[in-house]
């Protein structure tokens, strides 16, 4: 019977054999790194309806998060500041800035400002600032430095993979917590021992089971 | 496959292979089914089959975009037909795992005959069970949580769950089947390569036929290598449907929290997977005309399994009802008094009627021999099989710990219509097998014909010693 094949077929099957595995990795590297929040949600910087800018308030002018976003340690949501706090000052500071034009026009005909969100978790996880706060972590490990930003950023995934993370090992995350709006505040050396304290005399213990926030 | 040492024939036994043929006669035969012309009855066949199929896969899509709400799904019966036909369908594949691996490593040589299309019933018995787990889930783009993957939300497979398990353990399943009767086609697939005509089937057979030459060396690998796959799937027979048991017996719910579920489902697999071959035998029997491969002898020892594994299912459906009266438990014996006089009774007693009536049949020695007989028996014990498992599923669910969530299970037209489709599909692959695979083990049927015995004298010394002339 003559050759159906040539020699070089013979070699196909190793072809067939690595180039399935080369395959299989690439899919799922593939999708692990293009299809991570870290790609595709790091750097989100929306236009906002006002020209805000955080770093001169909160950095330059230092003045604390709470004094906007006040409902921050008692509620699960960090409140977007209505107009009426803006024109606690600027009643009588920048009244003829061009900026701040969309705010005065909130303010005299009482419709809010429509802020575009930018640190948005789906509807299915339940996230309490309040619990955090009181726990101890500052507002920079999951914000970033707001305080340096001119227009807010994304700067952290927020995927569930990076929540468990801190969830697991939360002992670098925790702080003081007259410390916990200092966007400047570094570590201690003596941190782990610090958080361990924290946490065994606040009972803090981050729920890694599905019902700690999908509830 | 017992070509290495063929131990000497039985004289007592029927001969395996009847008609007195020669190598060639097996070979004319079976690859002449491949090679001739498509019969006007294929066209016809898989024009319904496929039309089933193409149903289903419609039906699929409306699922897809519309959710599990099609089916009669309600709490508190979150599976209702899906896993039912999830579990027959697997249970199905277990007689060819078990012809195939088991009765390969016991030497019964008659597997022979029916092992090729036994493991190709394997086969597309398990497809057909494998889309149903990933179906029901509602939302299968999220199917890859069950693969061991990295992704972004750090989750990874729950391995102390039995549904987990499952999923390895139907992988396996497959894979496994696939390897071994893949392999065991190869030699069959050369010798149709090197019959072919056309230059396009003989490079299709070619690619499939991997280079075999039937020379020495490749008969060793080769046979090492079934010995191997046969010595790694016949754990497969015992493990898979136990582990599809632990679905349900791992859980509390009465009725599914027992231990007697693995064997009682392993003997229902086989119990069911015979049938099913028994079913496939006698219809390509009657179509190929193979009555002298597959002899009223194989059917009559096909038949004696059927017996032996209808007794073991209906002594657990026996102790079932005996553990749940003497366990003391309340509920325990109420599930299963609500299931032999509750809503789902009619389910229950058409089960009980199939699956431990119908095969009593057997213990007679004419009806063991009685093709009409045991066509009809092999299809009712198919249809007690599936009411055994929607018995166990549906009317343990139905009726929870709380009785005002009680609910009778209804099914929809989808329901029906994907348990009909999934039939459709699974007689497309098979009719798919026959028309263009070896449907008998070509190689291995040669190997138990009495010219393969180094003994063996000639034909003529067979017509003497049997008086069976040649005809």
């Amino acid at each position: 019977m003559a050759q159906i094949f040539p020699v070089w077929t013979n070699k196909i099957p190793v072809y067939i054999a690595a180039g399935t595995i080369i395959l299989v990795l690439a899919i799922v590297g593939f999708f692990w790194y293009y299809g991570s929040p870290w790609y595709t949600d790091v750097g989100y910087r929306p236009a906002q309806p006002v020209r805000y800018s955080h770093k001169l308030h909160a950095g330059d002018l230092g003045i604390d998060c709470r004094y906007c976003h006040y409902d921050v340690e008692v509620s699960a949501v960090a409140n977007i500041p209505p107009t009426q706090i803006c024109m606690n000052c600027h009643k009588t500071i920048g009244t003829d800035n061009e900026r701040l034009l969309p705010v005065r026009e909130s303010w005299s005909s009482g419709v809010p400002i429509q802020w575009v969100r930018v640190h948005q978790l789906p509807d299915f996880a339940y996230f309490d600032h309040s619990a955090h706060l009181r726990a101890g972590v500052g507002c920079v490990s999951c914000h970033g430095n707001v305080a340096n930003m001119e227009i807010v950023e994304l700067k952290k995934p927020l995927s569930m993979g990076w929540c468990l993370d801190c969830h697991r090992n939360p002992d670098t995350q925790l702080r003081p917590r007259n410390e916990i709006t200092n966007m400047n505040w570094t570590p201690p050396a003596d941190q782990v021992q610090f958080a361990r304290k924290v946490r065994s005399e606040n009972n803090i213990a981050p729920p890694e089971d599905c019902s700690g926030c999908h509830r | 496959m017992n070509i290495k040492a063929p131990d000497a024939p039985n004289k007592s036994e029927q001969p395996l292979i009847a008609g007195n043929l020669t190598f060639h006669d097996v070979t004319e035969k079976i690859s002449g089914v491949v090679e001739s012309g498509t019969p006007r009855l294929w066209y016809a066949l898989i024009s319904i089959t496929g039309l089933l199929s193409l149903m289903f896969f419609i039906m699929l899509g409306h699922l897809f975009f519309t959710g599990i709400g099609i089916w009669g799904l309600q709490i508190p019966v979150g599976w209702g037909f899906d896993i039912t036909n999830f579990v027959f369908w697997v249970g199905i594949g277990h007689a060819g795992t078990l012809i195939s691996a088991i009765l390969f490593l016991l030497r019964q040589r008659w597997r022979t005959s029916i092992n090729r299309f036994a493991e190709a019933m394997t086969i597309f018995a398990v497809i057909c069970a494998g889309i149903f787990p990933a179906i029901h889930v509602g939302r299968p783009w999220l199917l890859f949580y069950v693969f061991p993957v990295p992704n972004q939300m750090s989750i990874w497979p729950n391995f102390r769950s039995p549904l987990l398990w499952d999923f390895f353990a139907v992988g396996t399943y497959f894979t496994c089947s696939l390897l071994f009767w893949y392999l065991g086609m190869v030699p069959d697939l050369a010798t149709i390569r090197n019959r072919a005509k056309n230059r396009i089937k003989k490079i299709i057979y070619g690619i499939f036929a991997l280079g075999w030459r039937g020379g020495n060396r490749q008969w060793r690998h080769y046979e090492l290598a079934y010995l191997l796959l046969a010595g790694i799937s016949t754990p497969l027979v015992l493990s898979v449907h136990s582990v599809v048991s632990t679905d349900f017996s791992v859980s509390i719910l009465p009725g599914w929290h027992s231990t007697i579920f693995p064997p009682y489902f392993v003997a229902g697999a086989i119990f069911s997977g015979f049938a099913m071959v028994l079913t496939l035998a006698i219809i390509a029997r009657k179509v190929f005309k193979l009555d002298n491969y597959i002899t009223l002898n194989h059917l009559d020892k096909m038949n004696k399994i059927i017996l032996v594994t209808g007794l073991m299912v209906s002594y657990s459906y026996v102790v079932e009802f005996f553990m749940a009266w003497y366990s003391g438990n309340l509920y325990e014996r109420f599930t299963f008094w609500s299931r032999a006089t509750g809503p789902y009774a009619w389910a229950f007693w058409i089960m009980f009627f199939c699956n431990v009536v119908v095969p009593q049949i057997f213990w007679s020695k004419r009806f063991r021999a009685h093709i009409a007989v045991m066509f009809v028996a092999s299809i009712l014990i198919n249809v007690g099989m599936w009411f055994e498992r929607y018995v166990i599923i549906v009317s343990s669910l139905s009726q929870d710990f709380l009785p005002s969530s009680w609910q009778y299970f209804k099914p929809t037209i989808y329901d029906i219509g994907m348990l009909i489709g999934s039939f459709g599909i699974f007689l497309t692959l098979f009719l798919l097998f026959v028309r263009f695979l070896p449907m008998v083990a070509m190689s291995e049927v040669k190997a138990v014909l009495p010219q393969a015995n180094v003994h063996h004298q000639g034909p003529e010394a067979i017509e003497l010693e049997t008086g069976n002339v040649r005809g």
